[in-house]
């Protein structure tokens, strides 16, 4: 079935070039971000563009990382996702368990509730959050953001939670239970500390998703010191001139938890992403 | 969900239960919605509330900006079905969407089959995927910047595409009534693929070589081993990508709004940038509720589909 000598080499070429030509379409224009972010204002648009140019400095990344407003933007992206990402693995796994080892009325309606609470789209949601944390004195606030996140978080968790407990044996939990203690125990003791794997996959697509949400953060929030890393990108737009350097150094330092996460966990993510769509 | 047998329960008594001891299976009963609570909580607080609250705000002559609104029917939404832009943005969005999901499965599905190659090493391998899974690691806000500076007037590709005499003047690729909505539908085809990829890569490594095998010895060729043994053992993944993908891309708003905010003259404008500008800049809530409301029903559509496929899977 192999194809072998002279046209196995002819192939392996082929499959090279057409690869490289997808990597230029996948990894040209990160790489133009990146050396745009060393460049000084005026050579951004020089012609012809250069890779290097004479002004190369790490400037935009001082001037970004120097900024008390800017340095708030991640501080507040950080405190939103890092909470999300907690209430709702806690959450999740309490569902997932209850889903995974109880049978009750009402479980497959639910299972499809859930299901489809992924579909409801965030724009018809939005105006009646509006509505909602200016009564409750939520609005421009770190809770209006966490708490309105989870809906998008929340469902791809518990599908992920229940599918990752559904592949461990009940007769574990059963052991514990034989000993006297209770369902709670069983959970917290046995079932999580033999599910960090997917853990680790369902926290990092849920903060990923957190970290890069715009629309709530664009709407719920409206001073300064309350607006995330991507409404910051956007305020940098909007000024009366474009500083692309600096936007592009914002994005660099913008992106660098998710690649670093990513690096790290190559596994988990892409295991996570291939079971939410494709298990549930 | 289980009965219990009228003989068990004829046996119960002579065993002499405590009060305690009765308590029991209801204590058992309810524990999962004990570990639920949490979870029917927020879907109440997140969901059911604002779903009323919206159907209700869609219902009244104007809402948050007017204290004491009234009852209008369904006046609303006869404004948002006559209004001739509401029209645009649902072929706009049928547009992008359209394109985008049949872009992202060629492209997804071409760079998996590049990436399970057998001719090629692990390590080579790897280092590609990383690369190819690049704009998915991307906010929507860090690519709407980025394209922004590839896509300007005086920006690289521009340059690249005089330099190949492939263009004579500076095109204004989101500025152009004519282009920015071609423009801003490549750019969610770069972004969105490597979802696509992922998951067909995943699938394509999941599938028995013994069925490629079975096929080489029928004398399948390579294209005949694609169409008849990879595609329908893919299948499912497709469907279930592809549904995902419709729901999510139909919603799209930050790409839209940060690029061409829905213009120029309402070339790009989507249902969700259409919504939102009744909404946050006319400050006409309930008109916007209404559109709210129809998108919604419309993506019940969606899901009511994509349920029914996974159940059907199961």
């Amino acid at each position: 079935m192999e194809p072998k000598g002279l046209r196995r080499v002819t192939m392996q070429v082929g499959v090279i070039f057409a690869l490289s030509v997808g990597a230029v379409f996948a990894g040209f224009p990160v790489f133009w971000m990146l050396v745009s972010s060393f460049k000084a204002n005026p050579e951004i648009f020089e012609l012809p563009p250069r890779v290097v140019t004479d002004n190369f400095s790490f400037d935009a990344y001082t001037t970004i990382l120097t900024d008390p407003v800017k340095v708030r933007f991640f501080i507040n992206s950080y405190v939103v996702a890092l909470s999300v990402t907690a209430l709702t693995l806690v959450v999740a796994i309490l569902a997932g368990y209850a889903l995974s080892r109880f049978e009750f009325p009402f479980k497959r309606p639910l299972n499809m509730v859930i299901v489809s609470v992924q579909a409801v789209p965030p724009i018809t949601l939005l105006i009646p959050y509006f509505g909602l944390m200016v009564t409750l004195h939520l609005y421009n606030t770190y809770f209006a953001l966490i708490l309105t996140y989870m809906v998008f978080t929340l469902p791809y968790a518990i599908i992920m939670m229940t599918g990752y407990f559904n592949t461990l044996p009940k007769e574990l939990d059963e052991a514990v239970k034989c000993d006297g203690a209770g369902t709670m125990t069983a959970l917290w003791r046995i079932l999580v500390p033999i599910s960090i794997p997917g853990l680790v996959s369902v926290g990092i697509y849920t903060f990923m998703i957190a970290w890069n949400e715009f629309l709530f953060a664009l709407t719920l929030t409206r001073t300064e010191n309350m607006r995330t890393v991507p409404i910051g990108i956007q305020l940098l737009m909007g000024q009366h001139s474009f500083k692309w350097n600096e936007m592009m150094a914002m994005s660099i330092l913008g992106c660098l938890p998710v690649l670093i996460l990513f690096l790290f966990f190559q596994r988990y993510f892409i295991g996570g992403m291939t079971a939410g769509s494709v298990k549930s | 969900m289980t009965t219990i047998p009228k003989a068990a329960q004829r046996q119960t008594p002579l065993r002499g239960p405590t009060p305690r001891r009765s308590l029991v299976p209801l204590k058992r009963r309810l524990e999962p919605y004990g570990y639920l609570s949490p979870t029917l909580l927020l879907l109440l607080v997140l969901m059911l509330v604002p779903i009323g609250m919206v159907i209700r705000y869609s219902l009244m002559d104007n809402v948050i900006t007017n204290k004491h609104p009234e009852f209008a029917g369904l006046s609303n939404y006869a404004e948002v079905l006559k209004d001739s832009v509401f029209w645009v943005a649902v072929k706009n969005t049928a547009f992008f969407t359209g394109v985008s999901v049949i872009a992202h499965l060629v492209l997804g599905m071409g760079f998996a089959l590049l990436l399970n190659t057998s001719l090629l090493g692990s390590a080579t391998k790897a280092v590609f995927r990383v690369l190819y899974i690049l704009p998915w690691l991307f906010t929507v806000a860090i690519i709407a910047v980025l394209w922004r500076l590839l896509l300007n007037p005086n920006g690289v590709l521009n340059y690249i595409l005089q330099d190949l005499g492939l263009a004579n003047s500076k095109v204004e690729w989101l500025a152009s009534p004519s282009i920015a909505l071609f423009s801003v539908t490549f750019i969610n085809i770069w972004s969105g693929y490597p979802f696509y990829m992922m998951s067909l890569l995943a699938g394509l490594q999941g599938i028995p070589r013994d069925l490629y095998e079975a096929a080489h010895i029928d004398g399948a060729g390579p294209i005949n081993r694609f169409i008849h043994v990879t595609l329908p053992q893919l299948r499912p993944i497709i469907v279930s990508i592809a549904m995902l993908d419709i729901i999510f891309t139909t919603q799209q708003f930050a790409l839209i709004w940060m690029t061409t905010g829905g213009g120029p003259i309402n070339v790009t404008e989507m249902l969700s940038t259409f919504t939102y500008k009744l909404a946050f800049n006319r400050y006409e809530f309930s008109v916007a509720s209404a559109s709210a409301v129809t998108i919604f029903a419309f993506s019940m559509v969606l899901a009511f589909f994509y349920v029914r496929y996974q159940k059907a899977r199961d």
